[in-house]
């Protein structure tokens, strides 16, 4: 399915990755011939704190900032941080987030709460098309939770929102590391391909 | 690397600011200098990454590179080089151009000799910065021409393209960029590298020498430049009309990355209208103003923050009496405030165009959701010598900081930030505090922030024997910015040894009495310091020297030197909660039954908190280390 133009949303915390992830399908897109804008996010905004990348591409594309509801995915490697940014999600949006919380600081230090996991979900789903996978595990076993950006961006590009195909992401994802953490990498990819594809078939069943 | 391919028509992604550092190469540039500043940062990194990259390899990279003391000594180094015929660019963040204003101002009058681009990048929102001033004021201020870029692409082209401009009117070029040109990764195509010229030369030009009277003679030689640079904007490719379907009664006029947010709200909107797309905003072709003005009866102006292009429409169009309505700022359709978006863009303008906005309603969550600001990093000495500090100093303590990381320690537990006006700030209050309050001060600055604009603050401090504190959390490196060098660094820019200027020399020197140097590892040592220092009479200054964690951690890494963790030993631990409710750590955490315990993948093993636990609960876990 190749819209005239794919905005993903990547979320996350300061140290998950999310600025690789965004320019990987940067980089991708531009291979592909398309236009690209990825926006990024840097100083203050680092140091443990909440991440948003956004990624335009497409045969038309002006500006890597998207308008709210017009977001084709928002991918977060956390659940509140999913949340966070659902302002930019429209009921065809798919959200595909890491089960796994990253509780924040302000949680212990300033009493702030963070809420059950499973209300978030619900929160979700009543706004847009949940994908939720347990990425850090699937990066744990690919070698590396680092590799939980990559994970997701497997689960990314399974989820028929991407202008290409899973094989070229995975292609950059892979000339973007030294050779040695390949395999890793590879895992990491397949692994969240897979993870969305199961949702998917049970949601068929 | 890929910012210096010399693959022609190569179409390479590049983030605006390395974008800019492109067009410089692409331009010849010899001479390089900044203070590092977010947004901006990036431009200078490329030259400091691309310099060490040639050195490493045993070859000139062909430009010379600095990270200047600050922004006004980077721009007359880079001011002196094009006196001498060089090609030179200055980039900094919006308020670096507060500090290189003085040298900015005069400059103009004076006027340059090779190309020099200097590049203000401006921080609509705040994202980073202490206000979100719009410096294309300083263009009008001290008329310099301006180009304000859309994307990558045509910053590269700007930057290029303004050497030409710049040299051939003998001015200074103002690149007025913002975050989202800086912060936004693009296509750009590769051009040819140019080869910088070399060596200059200086002649002498009694015309250099701003005396009052040859001030008087520039002043009108400036202006008359302005004239020219008026026709270069006529005929500039960066201003340009676009049509979209058939040309209607209502005209947009917008710059920068405004102009992005209007090509997608007008075709979202399926609107037929006309844009004048402005690049060249300063001056304004003004021809090209005015037939625009009379092809439109209604114009609206899309601009960040100040209403500049509105204002100088609206005097066009009184000049050549026209009733064209002009809708933006006084209108009340837009805002001073913040960065635009795309959907604040196609709000306002389905008004003005009577049409229906398309966009969904923006969905919003009841869940509350706890707030992620940034914080001090787990293992920061900064947390250390705050928390020394705190212990040290009696109730009504004033605690002036500064620009850095350690801005952060405003936050709870420490809330170690009352006042902060700019780089240098600190100490320059404290002293004000001094005056007018009976209170204890202890001031913070960071190592950089010291040698940028902490010194003549400290003088006056020892000049009229103020009774403060200033401290200097010396981390070793411009740490928020991006762990550039700075002048107590080994290295410098471009990689070479430098030699190292100490914050204890420099304040001894200055002729303060009391310097203490501690390590704030060793909280105790720390708290006793910084008690010293408050009971001495008159200014005292304490330096807390501690690698930057991230750097240590970097070091680790490169040498293969173990992290021992921390961990919580349950037994002992009261849950007093001082770790978490007092220190800070982020590597903290309560689990679920209430218990305290310390993440492993986020303890640096700086040890720190051992000494804080009042019941000597942590300890290090044994026989199983984390590789750095």
């Amino acid at each position: 399915m190749v819209h005239e133009k794919t905005s993903i949303v990547l979320a996350g915390v300061g140290g998950h990755g999310v600025i690789t992830a965004a320019n990987i399908l940067g980089k991708t897109a531009l291979k592909e011939d398309m236009t690209v804008y990825v926006s990024e996010v840097h100083g203050m905004a680092q140091r443990g704190g909440a991440v948003i990348c956004t990624v335009r591409m497409g045969k038309k594309v002006s500006t890597a900032l998207l308008a709210r509801g017009t977001a084709d995915a928002i991918v977060s490697t956390e659940p509140i941080e999913a949340l966070r940014y659902i302002s930019y999600a429209n009921t065809h949006t798919k959200i595909i987030t890491d089960v796994n919380p990253t509780i924040p600081f302000t949680v212990s230090v300033s009493g702030e709460k963070y809420p059950a996991v499973e209300r978030i979900f619900d929160e979700i789903k009543k706004h847009a098309m949940l994908y939720k996978i347990d990425a850090m595990s699937i990066a744990k076993n690919a070698g590396s939770v680092i590799t939980k950006n990559i994970v997701l961006l497997g689960a990314l590009a399974a989820a028929d929102v991407l202008p290409f195909k899973p094989d070229v992401l995975l292609e950059t994802v892979l000339d973007n590391v030294p050779p040695k953490y390949r395999d890793i990498n590879r895992k990491a990819f397949n692994g969240g391909i897979k993870a969305i594809k199961s949702l998917k078939t049970r949601s068929l069943k | 690397m890929e910012i210096i391919s010399d693959r022609v028509g190569k179409k390479v992604l590049l983030l605006g600011n390395e974008a800019i550092t492109r067009g410089a190469l692409e331009a010849g540039v010899d001479v390089v200098t900044t203070y590092p500043g977010t947004p901006s940062s990036e431009i200078a990194d490329m030259f400091s990454e691309i310099a060490k990259h040639a050195t490493g390899k045993g070859v000139d990279p062909g430009f010379y590179f600095e990270y200047s003391t600050n922004e006004k000594v980077a721009l007359e180094i880079a001011a002196a080089a094009s006196f001498s015929g060089l090609r030179a660019l200055t980039c900094m963040k919006h308020v670096g151009l507060n500090v290189a204003s003085d040298a900015f101002m005069t400059y103009l009058y004076v006027g340059c000799r090779g190309g020099h681009i200097i590049v203000s990048a401006d921080d609509p929102s705040c994202h980073s910065s202490q206000n979100e001033q719009d410096n294309r004021y300083f263009a009008f201020f001290g008329n310099a021409p301006m180009f304000e870029p859309t994307t990558p692409q045509e910053a590269k082209e700007m930057t290029q393209t303004g050497f030409e401009i710049s040299e051939k009117l003998q001015l200074p070029i103002l690149l007025r960029t913002t975050t989202r040109l800086n912060h936004i990764r693009g296509p750009v195509v590769l051009d040819k590298l140019k080869k910088p010229r070399g060596k200059g030369y200086f002649e002498r030009d009694p015309m250099l020498v701003t005396v009052p009277s040859t001030a008087r003679a520039r002043h009108p030689i400036l202006l008359k430049k302005m004239r020219e640079a008026e026709k270069i904007s006529e005929r500039s490719m960066f201003n340009k009309v676009f049509t979209i379907g058939k040309p209607g009664e209502i005209g947009i006029v917008t710059s920068g990355v405004s102009f992005n947010y209007v090509i997608e709200a007008v075709e979202m909107l399926g609107v037929d209208t006309r844009i004048l797309k402005l690049g060249m905003t300063h001056p304004l072709p003004r021809k090209m103003c005015e037939q625009f003005i009379k092809s439109c009866e209604h114009i609206v102006v899309v601009e960040e923050l100040e209403p500049l292009l509105e204002n100088q429409m609206k005097t066009i169009a009184y000049d050549i009496q026209s009733d064209v309505k002009i809708y933006g700022k006084s209108t009340g359709h837009f805002s001073r405030l913040y960065e635009y978006t795309p959907d604040i863009v196609v709000n306002v303008l389905s008004k003005i165009f009577g049409v229906k906005n398309p966009l969904p309603p923006v969905v919003k969550t009841e869940v509350k959701l706890p707030s992620r600001p940034p914080a001090l990093c787990p293992g920061c000495p900064h947390r250390a010598t705050y928390y020394a500090a705190k212990k040290a100093s009696p109730p009504g303590t004033i605690y002036p900081t500064d620009i850095g990381c350690y801005t952060l320690g405003k936050a709870p537990p420490l809330e170690m930030a009352d006042v902060l006006l700019c780089m240098g700030s600190n100490a320059g209050t404290a002293c004000g505090f001094a005056v007018a309050t009976d209170q204890k001060i202890i001031s913070f600055m960071g190592d950089s922030t010291f040698f940028h604009a902490g010194i003549p603050a400290v003088i006056d401090a020892v000049h009229h024997n103020h009774d403060c504190v200033i401290t200097v959390l010396d981390n070793r490196t411009t740490a928020m910015t991006g762990h550039q060098p700075h002048p107590g660094t080994e290295y410098d820019g471009m990689g070479r040894p430098a030699r190292v200027i100490k914050v204890e020399d420099v304040v001894r020197g200055i002729g303060v009495e009391h310097v203490e140097v501690v390590d704030p590892k060793n909280l105790m040592e720390t708290t006793k310091a910084f008690r010293r220092a408050l009971e001495h009479k008159g200014p005292s200054v304490v330096v807390s020297k501690s690698p930057c964690i991230l750097l240590e951690m970097q070091r680790k890494k490169k040498t293969g030197e173990k992290t021992s963790v921390y961990v919580v030993d349950q037994d002992k631990c009261t849950k007093c909660k001082t770790c978490i409710s007092r220190f800070g750590c982020p590597a903290f955490y309560f689990a679920k039954d209430g218990s305290i315990h310390i993440d492993e993948s986020q303890c640096t093993g700086c040890g720190f908190c051992t000494q804080v636990c009042p019941f000597d609960a942590i300890k290090q876990k044994d026989d199983e280390n984390i590789g750095g």
